[in-house]
């Protein structure tokens, strides 16, 4: 007995030093007390390097009047507005080009990636020769091809290109009229709320309805039905209250209607066209990933091949699709970019301008790294929350 | 995305710069053999690469001048080409020991910058060019309210435009790009109506156009912009060099002592041009500053003197032609006035 005790003891004070849990817990401590360190010391000698070199630190200057402008402007911003502002703008502007992109290339991808999956020949072929030309180029030449290549050779403002509806197109870009509401204009937008909401309550109805008997109801046209007409027949009833604002020549350039920059559309179309090929391979590898029992069954449960591809293989589909398509959709918002390169005021642009004025690099750099952070993980939380809700759910 | 990069190699650089204080920098620049100087990716008659890929115009001819004054051989130069918004990284972080690239001197730039700039190499202020042929009738920057104007960011260009718009109550369209050589593509392809920067600038990228004849510079300046070369703050003893280096080449030119006639003009009878000279006996005319006392010398047959380098890179002898105007001497009714060297 006395014997054993001895020998637990001495393998107890062995494995003190041997115990696998003792050992992670040491050196887990020691990553966590170096990597600290370090950074610590990194922001010590920044600190100590800016005093050393008399330039000005902290983030007040973000208080300070910008003083330059900015040619796209979603919010109110003028060159008096604070260098916070301007930041925010650029924000904004990336935002606003970041989701274009994602929705266009998202349909884009769509269509291309079904496209080649098409027993039609040539749809096929199209859609093959569209991924490769588009995955194999990098963005920025795509974004110069549409900014120097298409967009700079359009006609000058005085020649412009007349389009239907009082549109133009010229090398400033595309102009078309901006509608301005009049009085009692209110009333349509109530008229469409209330249009929404209802096709929503027709719509879980039928489903309903579905349920219990089987029956169907053409959910689709009675929701087109009401969302079209219901605010159709507001605008009537109130007298019509729109009026149009048209671009009309002037000195310089057009001036009226609303104008889209050939900065966004050129940054807008190439990230577009970059991503959705990237996309149509996803969206390919998804239904590719849906065994061929399935369509099979559904065929022999008798469902016609549009039905098919909408209730059984794009739901499957989807759930191999999303985790992929979330990272192009960080890629576009990062690729976004390169807007620097072509002069729409992006984040990284107007950001930039103000590191300059302001000469303060470092809170430049760590505001940059910090919105696109946050713009990235909003994303992938959204993504995640869409994920969640095309996973398999177990009943 | 360059000035990313170099926003963060900038972080990058102070925060593992060693904190204990660096040598000075004339001390480095000795032992590395070389000035590394900052100029712009291009500007005709300031600093752009010629033909053969040497860096031409009175911006890199002052650089040169620098490393005459330190080494004594005027080509101990390497030149970095910086955007307006890598430039003040680039000097903060110690890339380049001379920021020498048509920089105009602001008080903001002088302090929360951590910048000093030694004087004023080019007085210029801010102007408009438009193409004539496409508006006919434009004769003034206040006729311009509603136009596109092209403008490279980051600079006082784009600070200066929006005061004037706004102070004249008119409206504009900002077309903003980073490199100049964007701004030029831009204004050449006709994105916008008006180019704006520094007049000399205009005068120089009026050459590179398509068809320069078509082009007009408009009369109104619309501000200050005295340009001159900086260096990093808290080293006054390469601050003075660099500073002394710009008043000698004021002091050769007003002494007569040109690249022609430097080598006699040690002989000359005038007690001041031989002290200029390093020719005093028992002279420390170039020591105390921490070069030799022939250092005049070395910077004017490296590179003449003001009014040379001027004629040369923008003046008569340049395809640019700009007047001497208020950058001629001040005994000659312009601005440039250097102390005298004694």
């Amino acid at each position: 007995m006395a014997s054993q005790e001895v020998l637990r003891e001495e393998s107890n004070r062995a494995s003190f030093v041997n115990d696998p849990k003792v050992r992670s817990l040491f050196f887990q401590t020691l990553v966590v007390i170096v990597l600290f360190g370090s950074v610590w010391w990194i922001v010590q000698n920044v600190i100590d390097n800016l005093q050393r070199l008399h330039i000005a630190s902290g983030f007040g200057f973000l208080k300070g009047r910008a003083g330059f402008d900015i040619s796209d402007t979603p919010i109110a911003y003028t060159s008096d507005d604070t260098y916070g502002r301007a930041i925010v703008v650029g924000l904004i502007n990336t935002i606003i080009v970041a989701v274009a992109g994602v929705i266009t290339a998202t349909i884009i991808g769509f269509v291309i990636g079904i496209g080649r999956l098409s027993q039609n020949w040539l749809i096929q072929k199209i859609c093959t020769v569209y991924v490769e030309v588009f995955r194999n180029i990098p963005p920025l030449l795509v974004i110069f091809f549409w900014y120097s290549g298409v967009l700079a050779v359009l006609p000058a403002p005085r020649d412009s290109i007349h389009l239907p509806f009082g549109s133009f197109l010229n090398q400033r870009g595309f102009y078309f009229p901006r509608t301005i509401w009049g009085e009692g204009s209110w009333l349509i937008l109530v008229a469409f709320v209330v249009a929404v909401a209802m096709a929503w309550f027709v719509a879980r109805r039928a489903r309903q309805r579905q349920m219990a008997t089987g029956q169907q109801f053409p959910v689709f046209w009675t929701s087109v039905a009401l969302i079209v007409g219901l605010p159709l027949l507001a605008f009537l009833l109130s007298g019509m209250p729109l009026t149009f604002d048209l671009p009309k020549q002037s000195t310089f350039n057009l001036t009226g209607g609303f104008q889209v920059k050939p900065e966004f559309l050129s940054l807008y179309l190439a990230l577009s066209c970059y991503t959705a090929a990237f996309i149509a391979e996803i969206v390919r590898a998804g239904i590719r990933g849906v065994s061929k029992g399935q369509t099979e069954a559904a065929g022999a449960l008798g469902l016609r091949s549009g039905p098919i591809l909408r209730l059984v293989v794009v739901p499957q589909a989807m759930r191999i699709v999303i985790p992929p398509l979330t990272s192009q959709y960080l890629n576009l918002t990062k690729n976004s970019s390169l807007a620097i390169a072509i002069g729409y005021p992006d984040l990284t642009a107007t950001a930039g301008t103000v590191l300059n004025q302001t000469g303060q690099a470092v809170e430049g750099v760590l505001i940059m790294m910090v919105a696109y952070l946050i713009l990235s993980l909003v994303t992938s939380a959204v993504m995640n929350v869409v994920n969640a809700k095309m996973a398999l759910v177990e009943r | 995305m360059k000035h990313i990069a170099f926003g963060i190699l900038g972080a990058a650089t102070l925060g593992f710069m060693a904190s204990a204080a660096s040598a000075s920098t004339l001390d480095t620049v000795k032992a590395k053999g070389f000035i590394q100087c900052g100029v712009s990716t291009g500007l005709a008659g300031f600093s752009a690469p010629d033909d053969k890929g040497d860096w031409q115009g009175i911006d890199a001819d002052f650089c040169r001048a620098v490393a005459a004054a330190v080494f004594g051989d005027g080509t101990k130069v390497k030149f970095t080409p910086l955007s307006a918004k890598e430039r003040f990284t680039a000097l903060q972080s110690g890339e380049v020991d001379v920021l020498s690239r048509n920089t105009t001197w602001t008080i903001n730039r002088d302090t929360a910058l951590g910048l000093n700039f030694v004087g004023t190499t080019y007085y210029d202020g801010q102007g408009f060019m438009i193409n004539a042929k496409k508006l006919p009738g434009v004769n003034s920057a206040l006729q311009l309210s509603g136009a596109a104007v092209c403008v490279q960011s980051g600079t006082t260009t784009e600070l200066n435009l929006a005061d004037y718009f706004k102070a004249n109550k008119m409206e504009y369209n900002p077309v903003v790009f980073e490199k100049l050589e964007e701004v030029n593509a831009a204004y050449d392809a006709g994105r916008c109506d008006v180019y704006t920067t520094d007049q000399s600038g205009l005068y120089g990228i009026r050459l590179t156009l398509g068809s320069p004849a078509d082009h007009v510079v408009l009369p109104e300046i619309i501000s200050k912009e005295p340009l001159g070369p900086a260096v990093r703050q808290g080293d006054d003893q390469w601050y003075h060099i660099v500073k002394w280096t710009y008043f000698a080449l004021l002091d050769a030119e007003e002494l007569g002592i040109t690249k022609a006639n430097v080598d006699e003009m040690k002989n000359s009878a005038s007690p001041e041009i031989k002290r200029v000279l390093g020719q005093e006996a028992d002279t420390k005319i170039g020591t105390d500053l921490g070069v030799s006392n022939d250092w005049v010398v070395n910077i004017v047959k490296a590179v003449g003197n003001y009014g040379e380098m001027f004629d040369k890179n923008v003046g008569s002898g340049s395809p640019l032609k700009i007047a001497r105007g208020i950058n001629a001497l001040w005994t000659k009714g312009g601005l440039q006035y250097a102390p005298p060297i004694r």
